[in-house]
């Protein structure tokens, strides 16, 4: 059995919690990089790793590390204050990287 | 001339046509493989771009509901509405194989009281703000979850797709002209000897008739 887990701002994952994810509220960045580091290893048992956008612009080294790994999968989510369109972005990456040039 | 430290025998010679037929063979094979990635990475992609509008959208939308209702809830109420779940969320994962690369099928059970239950709180003391806002979540999680999937699917096979593709040039653009310069570089020094021996023969066979000649004079 694997877990699901919600890193970002107090008020983002409090809906989550309601529907039975494993939340982690941080304060800072400093915070959401140690939570992060933490969970990401094997064997905390975590499938799937949602991530505020607002905070994972500062941790593209860390979530880089997991790409090429087939677990976890880490999400980049809109925050309250709505999307900043990282998660396209990161979609744009991933076909320029395949393709070699960005065709969408 | 790629031809520094190669020895022009024959044994050489038949050694890198072996290889160059494997070279060929391979890369044949490679850009296959690379096509076919290519092509079920484009639907990935797509689906990929559709989820992600969803969710983002979906979340947004949850989050404004969250936002009434956090503004018409003191802050104290609404956590502690929200403290405890009444469902939980068992992940699967299995790995489907698709051309090599190994991506993760996430299947999930909800584990609740009853169906559909996803308010872990009575209705005397919340508003029905919050109701719609955790409707609206559970709705925009199931999507969520397909997202995960396609995303991660999408960055192994992105990876993957790169790699194939370096193999592909290399083998295209340096392995088989290398490979096919050499011989070029042996056939032609081996016919170089073996004209070199001709005239050598032709020689020796003039001088010996020559001498024989002289002798029985």
């Amino acid at each position: 059995m694997y877990k699901i887990g919600v890193i970002g701002g107090r008020e983002t994952v409090m809906g989550f919690k309601a529907l039975g994810l494993d939340v982690f509220p941080v304060e800072s960045v400093d915070e959401a990089k140690r939570t992060l580091r933490q969970l990401k290893k094997p064997e905390e048992g975590y499938a799937i790793l949602y991530i505020e956008e607002n905070l994972a612009q500062e941790l593209t080294r860390q979530i880089d590390s997991v790409k090429d790994s087939p677990m976890p999968a880490i999400i980049l989510i809109p925050g309250r204050e709505g999307s900043l369109g990282l998660g396209q972005a990161a979609l744009r990456a991933a076909v320029e990287r395949a393709v070699g040039a960005n065709i969408l | 001339m790629a031809a520094t430290g190669i020895t022009p025998t024959r044994m050489v010679l038949n050694k890198l046509k072996g290889r160059l037929k494997t070279a060929v063979r391979g890369h044949k094979l490679l850009k296959d493989k690379r096509d076919e990635l290519m092509r079920q990475f484009m639907t990935i992609v797509r689906r990929n771009k559709e989820l992600r509008e969803q969710v983002e959208a979906g979340l947004t939308e949850a989050f404004a509901a969250l936002s009434v209702a956090s503004a018409v809830m003191s802050p104290e109420m609404l956590e502690q509405s929200l403290l405890y779940p009444c469902q939980g969320v068992e992940l699967d994962v299995s790995f489907q194989n698709i051309m090599s690369v190994n991506v993760p099928v996430y299947e999930f059970q909800t584990r609740s009281a009853e169906k559909g239950d996803v308010l872990p709180y009575g209705f005397a003391q919340t508003s029905g703000e919050l109701d719609d806002a955790m409707l609206a979540l559970s709705k925009v999680f199931h999507d969520m979850l397909e997202l995960a999937q396609v995303e991660k699917s999408m960055q192994l096979m992105a990876e993957e797709i790169e790699k194939t593709r370096r193999r592909v040039n290399a083998l295209e653009y340096v392995m088989i002209p290398e490979l096919k310069e050499n011989i070029k570089y042996i056939t032609m020094k081996l016919e170089e000897n073996e004209n070199a021996t001709k005239v050598r023969l032709i020689k020796v066979k003039e001088m010996v008739l020559q001498k024989a000649h002289n002798y029985t004079y």
